[in-house]
């Protein structure tokens, strides 16, 4: 297993007297769509809140890249290569796109603080130049001067993603990228997810719509009362009888 | 003991003040989601009720003194002498418990004006701007004030009864020496009858509930279909005239002058934030426990300690409260944190 | 923040320094051409500008920068008494020691945001005037305030000459700091002041603080430690109002506890955002108006509207009079409070956003036109 980027093994979380994750053990490996779905309720956010580090497991272990993350700052775990993309897209409304992946750009080279007011024009130059790059392979370096607040949800999904991929990260974790999207905002998303697909970035994907996940993902895990009941690549995943029976009502799909 | 006991009272006293101020302040922040620095000079508007209602009843004129007959002498006396005889010099006496009749409609109605033409517009901008704005208003009333009344404080007597110091010491059995003045003493039962009537409503009527789950849960309210709105406008008035009758009854304690509005206000948002933001028992709690604090810090021997710690210690306490507990003593966690 | 030649720098700067110098000139016709509000003009300008890269660009409420003013006026006034009567070191301390005191209100305050921040800035600045005003009373000599006297040591001044009859006034190398050369040494200061905040809009560091003001969370999610950028800003901006607070006590040698009130703070926030909040250029604007208003204002007696109302008949011209004299002499804090309500209800982006405002609209209307042609 020398090529899993995050590891977790044996996370059990509880809260109050409700087990919300129950002995969970995931090995995402590099370079693949991860992708684990569940029903509501199922403890999806739980996971996802254990996989970035900002909740604590009663026991087990989380290893991103080898190093544990249980107790780290926001801005350690992404310094360490972990991104994450909200369910509802977060950018910096009032500045523009090109400003919005700059940031982002700058975080990978400055780190996560550098007090620095006089300029290296050559080195801005050159990371202006990467991170129009970013939004040109995202299809949005036409509008780059545009203020991001203005843009349609879809868009603003893409923009954060252009700003994981600006930064290269290792594990690019996604929370239901495609919530309260409409289906053509939907459509052009899937589309970038198989874009970007090509440069290798690993990805979990938290998702609860189908169409996307039998669409962009390498492997599935399905999650159901705090448990993974099973693992495999889609087409397994979609003639699993327990998976059917849980999670994808009788299977008359 | 005896000191311990004063300092108590004292204290017990200007915590009576801050719970009052803080406790209009934190229900306003807790439904309307309003930070109202505005709140301090609604305060000191009510103690210029007091004021101005004792100057409206000494309205004189120049009369023939009787008293003097080698020639003809003038002294002024008030109308309501000559109209009333004795019964009007008693309600000159008695013009502070008098003034809150006037105080009550007369802060109601500033309330209402306030929500209604400035503050509602301010309910979905962002709370610098809140405090911006009430922060003008602040500035404008006090200097309305001053315009009126001048820069200098304004002594109100309380009625010459209960002018003198209670035996308190008597009273329980220790040294006679320990003396109170009375009207401290009514201050403190005043408040407490407010706060628990303000608490009785909040409880007890349907409006109250509705109040109280809106403190909860803004939104939800919202949804039920009730008219939050008009609910807003009344929790604001509520909240000016509970500021303007600690300010009424503080009168005789402090002489007011048109900046004693801005000297309350840190005070009042400190209690309300060791208090826990929009929690309504942490507010009263927070008061009186700051009020002890403070006074017990003022003692000779505490001070001879560490000198001056009577003159920080509340913003010492505030400072570590907000550090070590950041939702205060009470407060639920995230409330106001942006 | 865009990729901006440094000639273009050079320039804003060059422009920037000539208006700045010949204010002295260009002021002259509005009448606002006298050492004493020059040097108002630029000693607010300095903390007016540094206030703006805390509430401007992180958009965090500080009601605490009193303090630092304060801490400044008293730390030049007494390296006056102590070490010499030259403005160089004076400012240096203030400056030094401000930004100590800002480090310490600042990294305790940042540990909360919002309107939490801008409470403890609040207990902060009384706590520090309660201090200043009585409990420290021997190094602010409480409500008295703090002035120069005869028999201060002076040591560095004790080197070169012995002391001289009568007070001494703060100098530069010779070089009396009142009047007009008093405000050219302020106007130096304020034009390095707007240099250093031209760098910081202009760089990434600027930039960075812009985006937490936008959306801290995702700031901390994108692998910034917030924290320390905005301590950094706090601190600058803290420097800025020790070295205002300095060059007041250069210009009129003596520091009172007023000074620190929190309201106080108050001003400068309206100066910020009647000129345009987060933007280079409004918080001078903001100065430039409020104080040439206050000077003006404040001057003003019933006899002298009077006079201004004088072709009006008689009934009007008392009308007018008892209309207008709340808001003039005594009364300008009074219009100040109006103005800041009003600003912050019809124009919250201030001046600069009205001047934008009207350019779109002057400019799409001609679009417009030309699209009917």
């Amino acid at each position: 297993m020398a090529d899993s980027v995050l590891k977790i093994t044996n996370v059990n979380k509880s809260f109050g007297g409700l087990k919300a994750l129950n002995n969970i053990n995931l090995t995402i490996e590099k370079n693949k769509v991860h992708a684990i779905i569940g029903p509501n309720g199922a403890g999806k956010s739980t996971l996802l809140n254990v996989c970035i580090g900002l909740l604590a497991p009663d026991t087990g272990k989380v290893l991103f890249d080898g190093k544990n993350i249980i107790g780290k700052q926001a801005h350690e775990i992404n310094q360490m290569g972990l991104a994450r993309v909200f369910q509802t897209p977060e950018i910096f409304t009032e500045l523009t796109l090109l400003e919005n992946v700059m940031i982002a750009a700058l975080a990978k080279q400055e780190g996560a603080f550098k007090f620095k007011i006089f300029r290296n024009l050559a080195e801005e130059k050159a990371m202006m130049q990467e991170s129009i790059d970013a939004l040109s392979s995202i299809g949005m370096d036409n509008q780059m001067y545009d203020i991001a607040g203005s843009m349609s949800r879809g868009n603003k999904r893409r923009l954060e993603l252009a700003m994981c991929l600006v930064q290269r990260a290792k594990l690019l974790l996604l929370d239901e990228p495609t919530a309260g999207m409409s289906r053509h905002d939907t459509n052009q998303t899937i589309k970038l997810l198989k874009k970007i697909k090509a440069d290798g970035m690993t990805k979990i994907i938290i998702e609860h719509d189908m169409h996307v996940v039998f669409s962009v993902a390498d492997t599935i895990s399905v999650l159901a009362r705090g448990e993974i009941i099973a693992t495999g690549t889609p087409d397994e995943i979609k003639n699993n009888p327990i998976v059917q029976a849980a999670y994808l009502g009788g299977g008359n799909e | 003991m005896d000191a311990i006991l004063i300092q108590l009272l004292n204290g017990l006293d200007k915590g009576a003040a801050y719970a009052l101020i803080a406790l209009g302040l934190t229900l306003v922040f807790g439904t309307l989601g309003i930070v109202n620095f505005a709140h301090g000079a609604l305060f000191m508007l009510g103690a210029f009720c007091a004021v101005s209602f004792q100057q409206l009843l000494t309205i004189s004129v120049k009369v023939v003194d009787p008293s003097i007959t080698f020639f003809t002498a003038y002294k002024t006396q008030p109308y309501l002498e000559i109209w009333f005889g004795d019964v009007g010099l008693m309600m000159i006496d008695y013009a502070v418990p008098l003034s809150i009749l006037m105080a009550i409609p007369v802060m109601l109605i500033i309330g209402l004006m306030i929500e209604r033409g400035l503050i509602r517009h301010f309910y979905k901008r962002s709370h610098a701007e809140q405090i911006l704005v009430t922060f003008g208003l602040a500035i404008v009333i006090q200097e309305v004030i001053r315009h009126f009344f001048g820069a200098n404080p304004m002594p109100t007597p309380a009625p010459d009864i209960v002018s003198s110091s209670a035996q308190v010491g008597a009273w329980l059995g220790l040294s006679e020496n320990l003396v109170y003045p009375w009207w401290r003493l009514i201050y403190l039962a005043f408040s407490a009858l407010v706060i628990v009537s303000v608490f009785a409503f909040l409880q007890l009527t349907t409006f109250g509930m509705i109040v109280r789950a809106g403190m909860f849960d803004r939104q939800m309210v919202g949804f039920l279909g009730i008219n939050v709105q008009r609910k807003f406008t009344i929790v604001f008035a509520i909240a000016t005239v509970v500021a303007g009758l600690a300010g009424v009854m503080y009168a005789p304690i402090l002489p007011p002058d048109y900046h004693m509005g801005m000297d309350f206000l840190v005070l009042s948002f400190v209690v309300v934030v060791v208090g826990g933001m929009g929690s309504l028992g942490g507010a009263v709690a927070a008061g009186f426990l700051l009020g002890i604090v403070q006074s017990f810090a003022s003692m000779t021997v505490v001070n001879e300690l560490i000198p001056g710690i009577d003159q920080v210690i509340i913003y010492l306490v505030a400072v570590i409260i907000l550090l070590t507990r950041p939702r205060g003593l009470m407060g639920r966690q995230g409330v106001m944190e942006d | 923040m865009h990729i901006k030649q440094k000639r273009s720098d050079l320039l804003v700067m060059s422009l920037f320094t000539i208006i700045v110098l010949s204010m002295p000139v260009w002021l002259d016709p509005v009448g606002a051409n006298y050492p004493d509000l020059l040097q108002k003009f630029v000693i607010f300008g300095i903390f007016a500008i540094g206030y703006n890269i805390l509430f401007g660009l992180t958009g965090y409420l500080s009601f605490g920068h009193a303090i630092f003013l304060g801490v400044g006026s008293y730390a030049a006034v007494w390296s006056f008494k102590l070490l010499s009567m030259n403005a160089v070191p004076a400012v240096i301390f203030a400056t030094l020691l401000a930004g100590v005191v800002a480090a310490l209100v600042g990294y305790v305050s940042l540990r909360r945001s919002g309107i939490y921040f801008s409470i403890l800035t609040l207990a902060f600045a009384q706590m520090f005037y309660n201090l200043a005003y009585s409990v420290l009373t021997p190094i602010t000599n409480g409500e008295t305030g703090l002035q120069l006297s005869l028999d201060d040591p002076r040591v560095i001044d004790r080197l070169v000459s012995s002391a001289g009859e009568g007070l001494p006034v703060p100098e530069l190398f010779g070089i009396s700091m009142s009047g007009y050369s008093g405000f050219y040494f302020c106007a130096v200061m304020l034009i390095m002041a707007f240099f250093l905040s031209l760098k910081i809009f202009n760089s990434p560091f600027g930039l960075k603080l812009k985006a937490i003001k936008s959306n801290q969370h995702r700031m901390k999610y994108t692998g910034y430690n917030t924290r320390p950028y905005l301590l950094s800003a706090f601190i600058i901006s803290g420097m800025f109002a020790g070295l205002a607070g300095g060059l007041m006590a250069v210009t009129d040698p003596l520091a009172g506890a007023e000074r620190m009130q929190w309201t106080a703070s108050g001003e400068v926030v309206l100066m910020t955002i009647l000129g345009g909040i987060g933007t280079l250029y409004g918080p001078l604007l903001g100065v430039g108006i409020i104080k040439y208003l206050e000077n003006i204002f404040s001057a003003i007696n019933e006899a002298s509207l009077q006079s201004f109302f004088s072709f009006m008949p008689h009934w009007l011209n008392e009308m007018m009079v008892m209309l207008v004299s709340p808001f003039v002499g005594e009364g300008w804090q009074l219009t100040l409070g109006l103005m800041f309500m009003l600003i912050v209800i019809f124009l919250p982006g201030g001046i600069t956003e009205g001047f934008q405002k009207i350019k779109t609209k002057l400019t799409t209307n001609q679009k417009i036109q030309q699209g009917d042609e």
